[in-house]
């Protein structure tokens, strides 16, 4: 082929890539001049070249879109759907005969002649002839049988000529692949690029024994140059490491296009949000995923996100939101798939597995609604009650599960009526390069992957006052860390090394998330971190959960890499079966639900009680002959000063030696609940299921599978000091600040207005956005919102949206309260016009934030 | 493929197989030949914990990571005393590699189909299961292993 033609064809295939994008963000922002400009400007370069050329097919087609482009240009036509449809459309049949042209040399034959016309018809300021505005949005979707399993979306593949009876067809050379077009690529069979990456890794370990043998020898000619090969060695393991990796964001490109011609045909308002698109993973995984990608895309807008209409009666925003998150997690990729839509209905999934005869009603009676969710993953499953173009047809996520499956993944849902439905997809890496920490315990080392470490803390294992302390709850370690319990496991004991665990002497203790919980692993020595490649265990060994993979490290020596999830859960962190591991709240795209650690313990009786760790400022176990009396109630000097003791069971066992007790802190004041003893801290969904029946308890919750009673700390602060929420000194100034606590969890809300009520504002409820907004449009006043994010129905990111679209609250500064405020979240809730994001529980931030958005004239 | 040939021992007596020959607590035993990828001496092996305990760890084979057999624990025989040095037979199931730890690796020998017997049904389960059969040799008796079932550890472990 002609050097110039081949240049030509790369140059505009680019060109082509660019336009795509830059037309869909002109059709959102019509007034952008640049955007239109750019759009123009290629636009006209593409026509320009075919004409030098001789092409003129390409030439015509290129010469009506730059005509329809220029009009929207000099402002004489509006950006408006149509007019970019059917420049996409044009930009399509370029495309065609680009692929046709690298395929063969020449032009296929073909008329555009319908085309041109209905361009020029645009042009000139009419309405584009009926069909082509909106039915000949090239997307393939009309295409395939009946029962073809997630059809592919690949424009250039199939010509878009070939869905329109407006057009004429195209030529049988179009879908040719494109030789000439990726001549700047060439493909090599992942085999080799397996035995490259192998044989690099000998380098490296010959590399590493030259490197030792020269350190022996003090002057010696080899050092120079051998330092140099280490470079050359090191820069070629990298680089052969890049060869199979790709960003996600490469099977991603086309979503957007994909989803804007869905809304279009639908009728329905979709933002498709994507993060983490540059998480790199495999190309060959890559490849594999892109299709089931693209079908629970197009299943999120078509049965996921609601009609228009229906979402405006629900209150929930008009435009439906499908959100993307990729990230790595313990060696693996995670691929969020989720959208605010209406969730996956349990009802007609029941009446259908009962239809089709996968299952009993027997059977059906005894799962929970999220395995009966799970049956949409079954061959022949769909709910779709009307089949259209864009799924319900009968296959779809049997097939998305099976491909997942077949490349070692696994895809978990997690769908709540209303509020919409995540899917995530875990693919774990064959070849995957992660930054990794090297630690040992009883002389065996371990990598632990850097993501999942926020940091290390040096304690003492007995206390010597310098360094922090492990301190235990019965057999349990515990941490104290910067005004938190951090629970601890111990290496050694959890993973069975054998060695006799150390009672005294230092220990490093890694501090690593898990999801939204904390967990610090004791181990004995912290070596550096390394890149490793993570190589997936011996089948043999996949039970282990401990491991997510192993890796051979620079000194030559295998090392296994520990997953801190599969810690996680084997030590009842973050564990319960289905949920895990889709904490993600699928409205918000937060990665954690509402899970709080709760401190277990047992006061007057058997049964556990429960209260947030979060409230409890410290554990102490005194002696018990420190327990002094006041005035007939029980005091203990504490820090050097008289902190009251309340007993939490009527009686207090006086015979014990020691008394454990809890420690409530508030500024410079304290007071200690004792109980009999602590059991336990465990995270766990925190949901008051039923209310109390006496004073001191806010209700009963399962806990760790248990009924457990939840404490009203409230209640037995107010035991200690009668002022504990009065006791503050009241706002100066007449007028109380109003403030309104939007928060779908009685539990919260109790807790809440106490706290704020004590600090001296008027605080008023809401159980719901919607509630909320009742509240607005009956013209209630306030000076400041703090909204909850995960609610039911309206979350709190579209709660703010709409109390800053318009209203009374429009300026009133809006503070978000959050499981867990993870950048992302924070970025989207500052999007959504929040003013703060503060943790829950952080009663203190949450204070300060008050008196700051409050402090900052309101913006008026 | 052990056993594929190792099911028509009549085919032919004079039909001769080659096997690796080795020896754990002083009885010789074969592996064929064809099985075999690589012959180590003694190893650094990387503990695995809570890995079944016939797992003896693993190691690094020119880049690639091997998980190393007992051949003793896997036979429930004594361990060998502290400090002998042990050979490995690495081999290849499903894209991945095993090595068996073996006291000694000797050498290869070609054996006459003739000379094969079935497992004598009075062979202790520990061995009649990892045995395809036996060889009658001039000297004493070699034990064929059955790789597949030899690295067919249950997940129970």
């Amino acid at each position: 082929m002609d050097e110039l033609l081949a240049e030509f064809l790369t140059e505009t295939n680019e060109s082509l890539a660019e336009l795509d994008v830059a037309l869909l963000k002109l059709e959102r922002t019509p007034d952008d001049h640049d955007t239109l400009s750019f759009i123009f400007r290629l636009v006209h370069t593409i026509k320009g070249t075919c004409g030098f050329l001789g092409l003129p097919r390409l030439e015509h087609v290129a010469h009506a879109a730059e005509n329809v482009l220029g009009k929207v240009r000099d402002g004489s036509l509006p950006a408006e759907p149509n007019t970019i449809s059917i420049v996409l459309t044009a930009l399509d049949r370029v495309k065609a005969i680009v692929t046709g042209l690298a395929a063969t040399g020449a032009e296929p034959a073909g008329d555009d002649q319908a085309l041109i016309a209905a361009l020029d018809a645009v042009a000139a300021g009419e309405p584009p002839p009926s069909p082509v505005g909106r039915d000949n949005v090239p997307t393939g979707l009309a295409e395939g049988t009946p029962c073809e399993p997630a059809p592919p979306l690949e424009t250039e593949a199939s010509p878009p000529a070939a869905t329109s009876p407006v057009f004429a067809p195209q030529p049988a050379a179009a879908p040719l692949a494109e030789p000439a077009v990726a001549a700047q690529t060439i493909r090599v069979t992942v085999e080799v690029l397996e035995d490259l990456m192998t044989l690099v890794s000998e380098l490296v370990l010959t590399r590493n024994q030259l490197l030792q043998l020269a350190r022996s020898q003090e002057t010696s000619d080899f050092a120079a140059p051998l330092q140099r090969l280490s470079h050359i060695t090191s820069d070629l393991q990298e680089g052969v490491m890049k060869t199979r990796m790709q960003p996600i964001g490469n099977a991603w490109n086309k979503l957007p296009r994909i989803v804007r011609d869905l809304s279009h045909e639908m009728g329905k308002k979709i933002e498709l949000v994507m993060l983490g698109a540059d998480t790199e993973l495999d190309r060959q995984v890559l490849e594999l995923i892109k299709d089931p990608l693209t079908h629970m895309v197009r299943n999120s807008a078509d049965h996921g996100l609601e009609a228009t209409a229906d979402r405006r009666a629900a209150g929930k925003p008009e435009t439906g939101r499908i959100a993307l998150n990729a990230f790595h997690e313990g060696g693996h990729i995670i691929i969020e798939v989720s959208d605010d839509g209406r969730g996956l209905p349990v009802d007609r999934i029941r009446a259908k597995v009962l239809a089709n005869g996968l299952a009993t009603e027997a059977e059906l009676a005894s799962m929970t609604d999220a395995q009966i969710q799970r049956f949409i993953f079954r061959a022949g499953f769909s709910t779709a009650s009307t089949v259209t173009a864009v799924s319900g047809r009968g296959v779809g996520m049997d097939v998305v599960k099976t491909n997942i499956e077949k490349i070692g993944g696994s895809i978990e849902l997690k769908s709540e009526p209303g509020r919409g439905t995540t899917f995530t997809i875990k693919i774990p890496l064959t070849l995957a390069i992660i930054s990794a920490l090297i630690v040992a315990a009883a002389g065996e080392r371990f990598a632990i992957p850097q993501i999942s470490v926020v940091e290390l803390v040096r304690a003492n294992r007995r206390a010597d006052g310098a360094n922090p302390v492990i301190e235990r709850i019965n057999d349990t370690p515990v941490l104290r860390l910067r005004d938190r319990l951090l629970p601890l496991v111990n290496l050694n004991d959890l993973l069975a090394l054998g060695a006799t665990t150390q009672e005294t002497g230092g220990a490093h203790i890694v501090v690593a998330q898990i999801g939204a919980a904390m967990l610090g692993i004791i181990v004995d020595r912290v070596f550096d971190t390394e890149e490793i490649v993570v190589k997936p265990v011996a089948p043999i060994l996949r039970h282990i959960t401990m491991f997510s993979g192993n890796t051979i490290l620079g000194d030559g020596s295998v090392i296994m890499i520990l997953d801190p999830n599969g810690i996680a859960r084997a030590t009842g962190i973050g564990a319960s079966g289905e949920s895990k591991a889709v904490g993600a709240a699928a409205a918000d795209g937060s990665r954690s639900g509402d899970r709080t650690a709760m401190l277990l313990f047992r006061a007057g009786g058997p049964q556990p009680l429960a209260v947030p760790l979060g409230l409890v400022a410290r554990l102490e176990d005194i002696p018990r002959e420190t327990v002094e009396a006041s005035c007939g109630a029980p005091v203990t000097q504490y820090r050097g000063r008289l902190m009251p003791l309340v007993p939490m069971s009527g009686s207090v066992d006086i015979t014990a030696p020691r008394q454990p007790v809890l420690v409530f802190a508030d500024g410079d004041r304290t007071m200690g609940l004792m109980v009999d003893e602590i059991v336990d801290v465990i995270e766990d969904r925190l949901h008051i299921e039923l209310s109390a029946a006496r004073p001191g308890l806010l209700g009963t919750a399962v806990i760790g599978g248990r009924a457990t009673d939840v404490i009203d700390t409230g209640y037995w602060l107010e035991q200690a000091w009668r002022d504990w929420f009065r006791g503050k000194p009241k706002q100066e100034g007449a007028r109380l600040r109003r403030v309104l606590v939007v928060e779908d969890s009685d539990f919260f809300r109790q807790l809440l207005l106490p706290t704020l009520g004590a600090a001296g504002y008027e605080v008023v409820g809401a159980a719901s956005a919607a509630v909320a907004l009742r509240l607005r449009d009956a013209g209630a006043t306030f000076d400041a919102i703090v909204s909850d994010i995960c609610m039911p129905d309206m979350d709190g990111i579209a709660f703010a949206r709409i109390v800053r679209e318009s209203g009374a609250w429009a300026r009133l500064p809006l503070i978000a309260l959050s499981g867990n405020a993870e950048p992302q979240d924070v970025e989207a809730g500052r999007d959504a016009g929040f003013t703060d994001f503060v943790a829950k529980f952080q009663r203190e931030a949450l204070l300060a934030s008050l008196q700051q958005c409050l402090a900052e004239p309101v913006a008026a | 493929m052990t056993v594929d040939l190792l099911e028509r021992p009549q085919a032919g007596i004079d039909e001769e197989q080659v096997f690796v020959t080795l020896t754990v607590a002083d009885q010789l035993c074969g592996v064929p030949v064809l099985c075999v990828r690589d012959i180590l001496g003694e190893q650094t092996i990387t503990r695995i914990p809570l890995a079944p305990p016939e797992v003896a760890g693993s190691l690094n084979l020119r880049g690639r990571i091997v998980t190393a057999i007992d051949l003793r624990r896997r036979l429930r025989l004594a361990p060998p005393q502290a400090g002998t040095p042990r050979m490995s037979v690495v081999t290849e199931q499903g894209g991945e590699l095993y090595a068996l730890l073996v006291d000694q690796v000797s050498e290869v020998m070609s054996l006459k189909a003739g000379a094969f017997e079935h497992n004598p049904p009075t062979l202790s389960p520990e061995w009649s299961q990892f045995s395809a059969g036996v060889y009658r040799l001039d000297e004493q008796l070699l034990v064929v292993l059955d790789v597949g079932r030899l690295l067919a550890l249950s997940n129970a472990g």
